[in-house]
C-alpha cells in the first residue's frame, strides 16, 4: 500500500498518510493538531485547508464550504481528501468568529 | 400542550450521501426506513414511535436541517394556531397533504433564528414496530445498533432568541424549562418544552441564522449510551464528546456525527417538567459545567461546528 508525505507549510508538521486515508484521518492518528478538526464528514468547513502541491481525490463535501471553483483552486476539507502523491499544504484562516457581542434580549 | 402542540413529530436531515446515511441512521442508531419517494427522500422511524415516520433523510449537496415538525392535537387545533401565527405576523406557508408520504396537510413557518418549523394533525398511524399493541412483549427483537427509542428534540444554533422565544411561548404555548443567561441578563440559551419533557426543542444564540447543532434520539439507560459509545468505536463513527452528563437539563449523552456531518446525540435521563414549574437558570460563568457537567470545560468543536 502506498504511504504518501503531508506536510503542513503553515505549521511545519508532517505526517504520513496511507492510501485510501483522508488527511484529517492520517494527522489525527498521529495525534497532531496543525489541522481544526470539526465533523471529519465533510460537512462542516472546519478543517479547510489549501493543497499548494500534489494531486488527490476527492470525497463528498458541502458545497457551501468547498464550491467546485474553490475546489479547482486546491481549497478542500481535509477530511475528505485522499492523497494521491505527496502534498504540501496549508491552513486557510477560518472565517472570522462571530461576534461575541450578544444582541438578543432577556425578557 | 395549552394551544394543543403535542410533541416533535419529524425532522428532515439533509444528507451529501443517502447510501452512507442510510446505513448510519439504520445499522447505528437502530431506526427503521418505513418509506421512500419519488424525491429520493427515506423515511425512517425509532421503535417506539406511533406514527410512520419521524426523520426524513434528503439528499442535497449541503448537509443541515430543512424543518423540524410538531404535531398538534387535531385539525381544530392546526386551524386556530395557523391563525393565531398568521394574527402575530408571522408567514406561513401551506405544505399540503401527502407532500411527505401518509402525512396531512402541514402549515410551515420560519422564525427569526432562520429556523423553519411545521405543525401538523396528521400521520399515518402505524402503531410501534415489532410489538403488538395488545399484550405487547417488552421489546422487538431484530432492531439494530444502539435501539433508538424516539426521536426526542433537536437543538438549533441562531440570533433573535427573544423572538424567537415569544413565538414558541406566547403563540405555540411552549414553557421555558431552562435558560442560560449572560452576566447582563440577556438570555443565551433557551431550553423549550410542551411536554413533561426538559426539552422538546432548544436555541443557543449565534449571530449567524438557520444553523444546526443537534438532532436526538433518546436511550433507556445509561448502560445503552455506554454501549452507544461502544458503538461509535466499533464502527469508527466520528465522535464529539461523551459519554458524559449536561449540567442544562441533566441528561446523560454522547454526541457524534452523521457521515454527512450533521451531529447526533443520544441520551437518557434528565429532569421532568410540569407547567407549575420556574425556569432553571444557568449563568454563562459556569456555562461549562451547565454544557459538560463532569469535565466542567466546553470544548470548541461544541460551540462552533454546525451544519
Amino acid at each position: 500500500m502506498a504511504v504518501f508525505q503531508v506536510v503542513n507549510r503553515t505549521t511545519g508538521d508532517h505526517f504520513t498518510c496511507q492510501e485510501g486515508q483522508s488527511v484529517l484521518k492520517a494527522m489525527e492518528q498521529r495525534d497532531l493538531k496543525c489541522v481544526p478538526v470539526g465533523c471529519r464528514g465533510g460537512g462542516c468547513g472546519f478543517c479547510k485547508i489549501q493543497v499548494l502541491e500534489g494531486h488527490f481525490e476527492c470525497g463528498k463535501m458541502s458545497k457551501r464550504h468547498a464550491p467546485p471553483e474553490a475546489v479547482e483552486k486546491g481549497e478542500v476539507l481535509a477530511c475528505r481528501i485522499y492523497p494521491l502523491t505527496d502534498l504540501i499544504i496549508e491552513c486557510v484562516p477560518l472565517p472570522e468568529a462571530a461576534p461575541a457581542k450578544q444582541t438578543t434580549k432577556n425578557r | 400542550m395549552k394551544k394543543g402542540v403535542m410533541r416533535p413529530g419529524h425532522v428532515q436531515i439533509r444528507v451529501l450521501d443517502m447510501d452512507e446515511a442510510v446505513k448510519h441512521y439504520t445499522d447505528l442508531l437502530g431506526m427503521i426506513e418505513t418509506d421512500r419517494d419519488d424525491q429520493g427522500r427515506v423515511y425512517l422511524k425509532a421503535w417506539t414511535e406511533v406514527d410512520k415516520f419521524s426523520l426524513v433523510l434528503r439528499e442535497a449537496d449541503e448537509p443541515g436541517c430543512d424543518f423540524m415538525g410538531f404535531k398538534v392535537v387535531d385539525e381544530a387545533a392546526l386551524n386556530q394556531l395557523e391563525k393565531d401565527l398568521v394574527d402575530y405576523g408571522v408567514g406561513v406557508e401551506q405544505i399540503p397533504a401527502e407532500e411527505l408520504k401518509d402525512c396531512g396537510r402541514r402549515v410551515r413557518f420560519t422564525v427569526p433564528s432562520g429556523h423553519a418549523f411545521e405543525l401538523y394533525a396528521d400521520k399515518k398511524y402505524t402503531g410501534k414496530w415489532g410489538v403488538s399493541s395488545v399484550n405487547p412483549e417488552a421489546w422487538p427483537r431484530g432492531l439494530q445498533g444502539m435501539k433508538a427509542v424516539r426521536f426526542d428534540h433537536c437543538l438549533f444554533y441562531g440570533p433573535e432568541l427573544a423572538a424567537v422565544y415569544d413565538i414558541f411561548v406566547n403563540v405555540l404555548g411552549f414553557h421555558l424549562a431552562e435558560q442560560v443567561l449572560d452576566p447582563e441578563g440577556t438570555r443565551v440559551a433557551q431550553f423549550l418544552t410542551v411536554s413533561m419533557k426538559e426539552h422538546d426543542v432548544a436555541f443557543i444564540h449565534h449571530e449567524e441564522k438557520g444553523k444546526f447543532h443537534h438532532a436526538s434520539f433518546y436511550l433507556d439507560t445509561w448502560e445503552a449510551v455506554l454501549r452507544a459509545a461502544d458503538l461509535i468505536s466499533m464502527t469508527d463513527t466520528s465522535i464529539d464528546i461523551g459519554p458524559t452528563r449536561h449540567g442544562l437539563t441533566h441528561g446523560q449523552t454522547i454526541y457524534f456525527f452523521d457521515p454527512s456531518g450533521n451531529r447526533n446525540e443520544v441520551f437518557c435521563g434528565g429532569d421532568y417538567f410540569y407547567p407549575d414549574h420556574k425556569p432553571v437558570t444557568w449563568k454563562t460563568e459556569e456555562l461549562g459545567k451547565a454544557i459538560f457537567y463532569h469535565d466542567r470545560v466546553l470544548n470548541e468543536r461544541f460551540m462552533t461546528v454546525l451544519t
